[in-house]
């Protein structure tokens, strides 16, 4: 081993510096054992900032490797920038989604902006062109000023990110509850494009190949940005504001064409983005995954002002930077085509045969750790799981014994309530700030069950989708991951999408509390049942612990985003209603359910009882018969039921497409056992409202697969409204009735709230 | 006819445009990089949307002086056809080319739908294809296009007939109510005082495959064809 030397003017090693370092004991005794000798400060750094939960997955890997991760369609798995699966034709698609909570928690602007740009890099590392983006959002309520300016703010941190580097955003949903009060979650997701034969993985290979650093310059900022992540939101966070980067998207999108026509010159052998934990994560993983060797040396590093020490530059999470390793004698090849984007190329190190991880600065050795130790000697921990009291005592509250409001003796009253809560009304406020047409792939935009994008010079499309509904997960966490799996692969299948693959991001709270822990492992395990009986093998995703405010945890959140493939442009469907005369048929069965409901939540304001069931062998059913009656031509619209139930589903198929609305009459007397409430409302799932011009044909195709359907109503024009009949509590309502409860709820908070607007202004957010 | 799409450093809608140009009408195409100075005898020159040079300082203020703007300028000086679409609306004012300047959304956001504009002109090179007070249904995506020029640019717009498309409601009325980013009289796109150069905010060019939308933006390309065949 070289000799390794402290830098005159670094602080001494003492405890207190060690838990600074958000290290515990037994983590330091394991330093002090691997490298044999007490850590110089810059080794201090790199362990910590390797060793974090947010790039260790320490408390979660042991129960990630659970998952499925296998399947034909799967070319790339988890353990790379993004998961890669192949749709036919030899196309590929690159997927993954990720985390930016805590940043966005405190500044959501530039949290959410650089979210999206980090989550661009993932997918264009793989030599992937981005063709859309999703993202997944969670909010206290829009009561609060605070959550207001946190909702605005992310939103147009997103939008300003991905309208300037020009990919679409496409879907996404956001939900409001109090359980997010002090702690969103911000998901981003990215999904890009490319030939199977352009695949690039970051992996250093080929001793005596030379290490560059491309892209923007490296500053002090966002430095421990993700062991910042890796803790519990406090009072104090706010003063850890400057530690979320700053997104710049048009050096983003220079970067992005720059790294693209890179990949395809074949002059470089490994590309990967310099995220969480900057320059040490980025080059410790692309060593440890070749297996090879690698120096460093931060000298050569362009910053961005004097004086950074090598800490600095190996921990800075400054944005839209990359890390190359180019083939021998091709650096010039590789700057010419970064100088025709007007970025920067710098060669920092090599690849060496010697197995070490070693920094230095100039002649004087810094940091050096033997192996790819650093990556494989983090350790993992399985901690005690025990699900939370509180959690079974809500799960086993009689939640049929809640009484009715007086007002919900006309179940109109409930219907129009629950369109207007801001979870289920139209998020377009959100969405119409975002280009979502750009690239012109977008056949189905934001809106729908799913997006789905065409994929030109085929004629193929894929449908993506986010989704999770946290109270269930709450509630009973198996269900709840059961449940999130199936709900994304329904929506896309209401697009006319095979479901075929997922990422998910999984958001909870502190691990190493017993309660959140049965949590996470419980959620896994049902995402896990989900995943093989759907066959949606899992190829990536983010985990994100420590989502808890001193008001508590978030609800567990685990975010799936699917991909679904449609075979042919012919197949793909929407969710409302079209033709006057068709025939309203429901796949999947009504049950007495209404625990952990839309309807509880935003009428009783409680959040309890058992989620609904969900049998996955049956959801695999309710698609199959799906996609098997839109291959036959007989679906002129599909609309999966979910939040708030039949009645809302019903609502959004006549009135959510605004250039079209509709009017249907609906007899539900069949299911006249059951309280109107859940029948209405209930949210039963394995459940798809189609409408057809032939029903007989729909009805047949299920029975011949084995799915209860049943034909309940007619689409009418848009005159006749909506009639429900229930037996015993039917009603009408007009169409522009339902319309204006949906479509103006969250627009009617946002511009009538002026404080949230002078938040944004004294904060400094537009941009 | 063949459409040239200059790439700034910055834009995204150079994608789109030279799709509407290759696949729509099946022209040739080319992309002209804005390093050079060679237009690669393109008959159209497309300005295509986008945040060129990251929109900082203002929409269009750098891009104007990219290199191949000195040949963009002559092209436009022969008479020959400039479209300038969103950020190349812009772009195109910045540069002289067109009158006035693109501001901030009056809503402060950035603004993603499809929007209705009607016909206001259906006289010009652009729009002969449409007829007058014909309304389409076109994309639009920008956070800077509020119409703006002093009261006597206005004047000599509307006297001029250089008023190509202003926003309307679904049945063709131009009202405030419809007018989504503040534009002076709903102005969505003007031509320039020769006739030669079009600057409009909505995306023609993202209207062209019914697949992914109404085609109404067709009427802008076929109308420059008719150009060539005559």
């Amino acid at each position: 081993m070289t000799q390794v030397v402290s830098r005159p003017g670094d602080p001494v090693i003492t405890p207190a510096l060690v838990r600074e370092h958000g290290l515990t004991e037994s983590e330091y005794e394991r330093v002090l054992t691997m490298l044999g000798r007490v850590p110089t400060f810059t080794e201090l750094g790199i362990v910590s900032a390797l060793w974090n939960e947010h790039c260790s997955y320490k408390h979660s890997r042991n129960v990630l490797k659970t998952l499925p991760t296998e399947g034909s369609q799967v070319i790339q798995g988890p353990g790379e920038n993004a998961g890669v699966v192949g749709i036919g034709d030899g196309v590929a698609i690159a997927f993954k989604i990720e985390s930016h909570n805590h940043p966005s928690a405190i500044e959501p602007y530039q949290g959410a902006a650089t979210g999206a740009g980090g989550i661009l890099r993932d997918v264009f590392t793989m030599g992937a062109r981005p063709i859309a983006m999703l993202n997944s959002l969670r909010f206290g309520s829009l009561d609060n000023a605070r959550n207001r300016y946190l909702f605005a703010g992310v939103v147009k941190g997103i939008g300003d990110y991905g309208n300037s580097v020009g990919v679409p955003t496409v879907a996404g949903e956001i939900v409001f509850d109090p359980a997010y009060n002090g702690n969103p979650l911000v998901n981003a997701m990215c999904v890009g494009i490319l030939r199977e034969d352009e695949l690039i993985r970051a992996k250093a290979e080929g001793v005596g190949n030379p290490i560059l650093c491309v892209g923007a310059r490296t500053g002090r900022d966002g430095i421990h940005g993700a062991s910042f992540a890796s803790e519990d939101l406090s009072a104090a966070s706010e003063a850890k504001r400057p530690r979320v980067q700053v997104g710049d998207p048009f050096t983003e999108k220079l970067l992005l064409e720059a790294s693209l026509e890179l990949i395809h010159s074949g002059h470089i052998v490994a590309i990967q983005d310099m995220g969480a934990a900057g320059l040490t994560s980025s080059s410790a993983e692309m060593a440890a995954r070749g297996d090879v060797g690698v120096t460093i040396d931060t000298s050569r590093v362009p910053v961005r002002e004097t004086g950074m020490t090598p800490y600095e530059i190996l921990l800075s999470e400054s944005q839209e930077r990359m890390l190359v390793v180019a083939l021998a004698g091709h650096e010039n090849a590789v700057r010419e085509i970064l100088f025709k984007w007007d970025l920067a190329a710098e060669v920092i190190g090599e690849v060496i045969a010697e197995p070490v991880y070693r920094v230095t600065e100039g002649d004087r050795v810094v940091a050096e750790f033997p192996g790819s130790a650093l990556v494989t000697e983090c350790p993992r921990y399985d901690v005690p799981a025990e699900e939370g009291r509180e959690a079974i005592e809500l799960r086993e509250r009689d939640v049929d014994a809640i009484a009715e409001l007086r007002e919900e003796e006309d179940p109109a009253w409930t219907l129009l309530k629950l369109l207007s809560a801001p979870t289920i009304a139209s998020k377009r406020w959100a969405y119409q700030q975002y280009d979502s047409t750009i690239r012109t792939n977008t056949v189905i935009g934001p809106g729908g069950d799913a997006a789905v994008l065409r994929i030109r010079g085929t004629n193929r499309a894929i449908s993506v989708k986010t989704d999770c509904n946290g109270r269930y997960v709450a509630l009973d966490p198996r269900v709840g991951g059961r449940i999130a799996v199936a709900e994304a692969a329904r929506n896309v299948a209401c697009t006319g999408a095979r479901p075929l693959a997922i990422t998910n991001c999984l958001n909870f709270g502190n691990p190493t509390r017993p309660e959140i822990f049965f949590q996470f492992r419980e959620a896994v395990a049902g995402i896990r049942e989900a995943c093989l009986g759907l066959d949606t093998p899992v190829t990536g995703g983010n985990v994100s612990f420590y989502n808890e405010s001193p008001s508590g945890s978030v609800h567990p959140t685990p975010v799936i985003g699917m991909l679904g493939v449609i075979d042919s442009l012919e197949h793909i469907t929407r969710s409302t209603f079209r033709t006057t005369g068709d025939t309203i048929v429901l796949l999947g069965d009504c049950t007495p359910e209404i625990g952990g409901s839309e309807y509880l939540a935003t009428i009783h304001g409680t959040s309890a009882g058992a989620p609904p069931a969900c049998d996955i062998r049956r959801e695999r059913l309710v698609i199959e018969a799906l996609l098997e009656a839109i291959r036959g031509g007989v679906i002129a619209s599909a609309h999966d039921c979910s939040d708030g139930g039949i009645a809302v589903a019903l609502a959004e198929c006549v009135m959510a497409n605004q250039d079209g609305m509709m009017g249907a009459d609906v007899d539900l007397a069949e299911w006249d056992r059951l309280t109107t409430r859940a029948l209405l409302f209930g949210e039963a799932q394995g459940r798809i409202l189609v409408s057809t011009g032939d029903a007989p044909r729909v009805l047949q195709i299920a029975d011949e697969i084995g799915v209860p359907a049943r034909a309940i109503g007619t689409v009418m024009p848009m005159v006749s409204g909506l009639t429900l009949r229930t037996g015993a509590r039917s009603f009408h309502v007009g169409t522009e009735a339902l319309a204006a409860a949906y479509h103006e709820a969250i627009p009617h908070i946002m511009d009538t709230a002026p404080q949230s607007a002078a938040l944004e202004q004294s904060e400094g957010v537009s941009v | 006819m063949k459409f040239g799409i200059v790439t700034f450093p910055g834009s995204n809608g150079d994608y789109d445009a030279y799709h509407a140009a290759a696949d729509a009408l099946g022209e040739p195409s080319v992309y002209l990089w804005h390093k050079t100075h060679d237009l690669q005898g393109s008959d159209v020159i497309v300005l295509p949307g986008g945040f060129s040079y990251g929109d900082y300082l203002r929409a269009g203020a750098i891009a104007r002086f990219s290199p191949i703007m000195t040949e963009v300028l002559a092209h436009a000086r022969r008479g020959a056809p400039v479209l300038a679409i969103c950020n190349g609306f812009q772009i195109a004012c910045e540069a002289g080319l067109l009158p006035g300047a693109l501001m901030r959304n009056a809503s402060l956001r950035f603004v993603s739908r499809v929007v209705n504009i009607r016909v206001e002109n259906a006289g010009t090179m652009f729009t002969h294809e449409y007829y007058n007070g014909q309304v389409l249904a076109i994309p639009v995506a920008h956070g800077d296009g509020r119409y703006t020029a002093d009261d006597d640019v206005i004047a000599k717009l509307d006297d001029d007939g250089r008023v190509a498309f202003r926003y309307c409601s679904s049945t063709g009325v131009v009202s405030e109510q419809n007018n989504i980013n503040g534009s002076i009289s709903n102005i969505a796109g003007i031509v320039s005082e020769g006739g030669n150069v079009l600057g409009l905010m909505p995306h023609p060019e993202r209207a062209v495959d019914p697949l992914v939308a109404v085609p109404d933006g067709l009427g802008v390309f076929h109308s420059l064809l008719a150009l060539a065949g005559a």
